[in-house]
């Protein structure tokens, strides 16, 4: 029997993200790309996206790590595409308040939709890093920043 | 199909009471979420028996002042004690004189005095200093700043597959620009044991001094520093069931008198005036400042304890468990152990192609298991295996078989969470 914490933590959504990540590949229209890096575990994660107009148009990401970040690159560029870049932002400041345990349970969980798997993230502090990577990486892309973003 | 090695399991109980030994180890008793804590991360740092925490207690309920300084009664007892703890650590590596053992904070402070002190008066611009492929940060960092500063160059010993250091690359390196050879006895990420002895050996044939990091040597075989003959050797307390904070920098009289001090300050001078500062005997002259006295005197209690118990007991007894887990650890599907040297001392790294080192150490945590992932503070050796991490499993001398059985169980859990 799993701990409810653990199952909690790794959902079977966030193992079937882990198992076949969506877009999980070089974009080969990427106009702008950012690498991120967790020197504690050596995490390393490739952002490509394609932005026009200030719209995400399409995004892939590459690289390794755990469930927890593959599961939320995964997730997360399923569900940037096609927003707005303020309209990302707005969306990580979301997660990054349910990940680390601000978030009224009920306030406005919907409306991070599928991103609400993560929530199990916050009992775990160590690994609210590996759930934020990606979009630290993916901000810093948009922001077409050329260097490696790291979680230090 | 678990092949479980009765013999073996016999051998060990025979002649070793593991089980005894546990009792001496009262963190050993506590439960992480309601589960016997099972620790496996003895390379990071081991538990501490009563008898070094009782001598801690006892040091500051009793016998606490400075060392070296005072004429009252308890300085004297404080400075009796600490300098019993350096003829203890003499003994134990079988040095020739208290005078070649320095007190450090630890491992890595030793590295840095060398580095800063030997280094510095020695290196210069093209020199060349030798350290392998698997070094802990720990002796790859000090040697940048040294080579950085004096224009040198660091020379890496390349390794195989299995984790062993290629010996005829190595003897290529050498030539007469290298002033430095520095590398792990034995690899806190792959457990191999390297072959220091013919290291050094072909070093001296070239009148090359040898620094060898014992941080995960000390506790799990018999060092002897003259049959070694090597120059330096450096090692941590708090992985030989000692306290944190207090370490080893072990040197032949004759390179430590020529010298100069790393730190100035207290204790490691014996005239000051606004001129000119002589220096204090060995090995005062590399102790500026208060020492960690505690620490020292805890180390050398820690020293006690694992020669009352025999190194060469500890030695097997871990050889068995390392046998056994490696047998137990090949059954489960998938896991591929890194580090697979002829050699090797009770450290156990695996990785999976699917799971991820973090992933097995969350599910793990939450069996009361106890073990490291991660990069274990030796980046270039990951990139020598192209991967990020492992997960590490690193046995003590209070380990015992059914904790194996533990890890093993444990771990295939997670990978029929994983595999579903
Ligand atoms: C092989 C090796 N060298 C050096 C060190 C550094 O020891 P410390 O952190 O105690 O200075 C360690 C500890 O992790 C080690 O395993």
């Amino acid at each position: 029997m799993l701990d409810p914490e653990l199952r909690e933590l790794y959902q079977q959504v966030i193992l079937d993200h882990n198992k076949s990540p969506r877009n999980f590949k070089k974009l080969e229209t990427a106009n702008r790309t950012a690498e991120g890096y967790n020197p504690l575990c050596g995490d390393k994660i490739n952002i490509f996206v394609d932005v026009e107009k200030d719209i995400v148009k399409d995004i892939s990401f590459q690289g390794s790590g755990c469930a927890i970040s593959k599961a939320s690159a995964s997730l997360m560029s399923t569900v940037v595409k096609g927003k707005s870049i303020e309209e990302a932002k707005k969306i990580f400041e979301k997660f990054h308040d349910l990940i680390t345990g601000k978030l009224d349970e009920d306030e406005s969980i919907e409306e991070l939709g599928k991103l609400a798997v993560l929530a199990g993230v916050k009992e775990f502090p160590i690994r609210v890093k590996c759930a934020s990577l990606a979009w630290h990486t993916m901000l810093s892309a948009l922001k077409n920043e050329d260097k490696t973003v790291t979680t230090e | 199909m678990i092949v479980k090695q009765e013999p073996t399991v016999k051998e060990i109980k025979n002649t070793y009471d593991v089980y005894k030994i546990r009792e001496d180890f009262p963190i050993l008793k506590i439960k992480i979420r309601n589960k016997p804590l099972c620790y496996l991360d003895n390379a990071a740092t081991t538990q501490k028996p009563q008898q070094v925490l009782d001598t801690l207690n006892k040091y500051y309920t009793s016998m606490n002042s400075n060392i070296h300084r005072g004429v009252h009664y308890l300085s004297g007892v404080a400075t009796d004690a600490y300098e019993e703890a350096r003829i203890k650590v003499k003994n134990f590596i079988n040095a020739k004189s208290g005078k070649e053992i320095i007190f450090t904070r630890g491992t890595t402070e030793s590295i840095n005095l060398v580095a800063n002190s030997f280094g510095r008066s020695n290196v210069k611009e093209g020199d060349e200093i030798i350290i392998s492929n698997m070094e802990h940060h720990s002796n790859i960092v000090p040697w940048q700043f040294l080579c950085n500063e004096k224009k040198a160059k660091l020379k890496i010993i390349p390794i195989d597959d299995n984790g062993e250091i290629i010996f005829d690359e190595f003897l290529n390196l050498i030539s007469d620009k290298t002033k430095l050879i520095s590398v792990v006895y034995v690899s806190n990420s792959l457990g191999t044991v390297n072959p220091v002895k013919e290291i050094i050996e072909a070093a001296h044939k070239n009148n090359i001094p040898v620094l060898l990091d014992a941080a995960q040597s000390v506790n799990h075989l018999p060092v002897n520093v003259q049959k070694l003959d090597c120059e330096f050797l450096a090692f941590s307390g708090h992985k030989l069931y000692g306290p944190t904070g207090i370490g080893v920098l072990y040197a032949k009289e004759e390179i430590l008198k020529t010298m100069p001090p790393f730190m100035g300050g207290g204790d490691m001078i014996s005239k000051v005036t606004f001129e000119e500062t002589t220096f204090n005997e060995l090995p005062f002259k590399f102790e500026a400042g208060t020492s960690n006295i505690a620490g020292a005197i805890g180390l050398g209690s820690a020293i006690d304890y694992v020669t009352s118990k025999g190194i060469d007991k500890i030695a097997n007894h871990e050889a068995d468990l390392l046998e056994y887990a490696t047998v137990r650890l090949k059954e489960v599907p998938g896991l591929k152990i890194i580090g697979n040297a002829r050699q090797k001392s009770a450290v156990i790294s695996f990785i999976f192609d699917n799971i991820h080192p973090h992933d097995i150490g969350t599910f793990l945590d939450y069996e009361g298991v106890a073990i490291r992932t991660g990069h274990h503070c030796t980046q270039p050796l990951m990139q020598r295996y192209n991967i990020a991490a492992t997960s590490r499993a690193s046995f003590g001398l209070y380990n015992t078989i059914e904790e194996v059985d533990i890890l093993v169980d444990s771990v295939k859990r997670v990978i029929e969470v994983f595999n579903a």
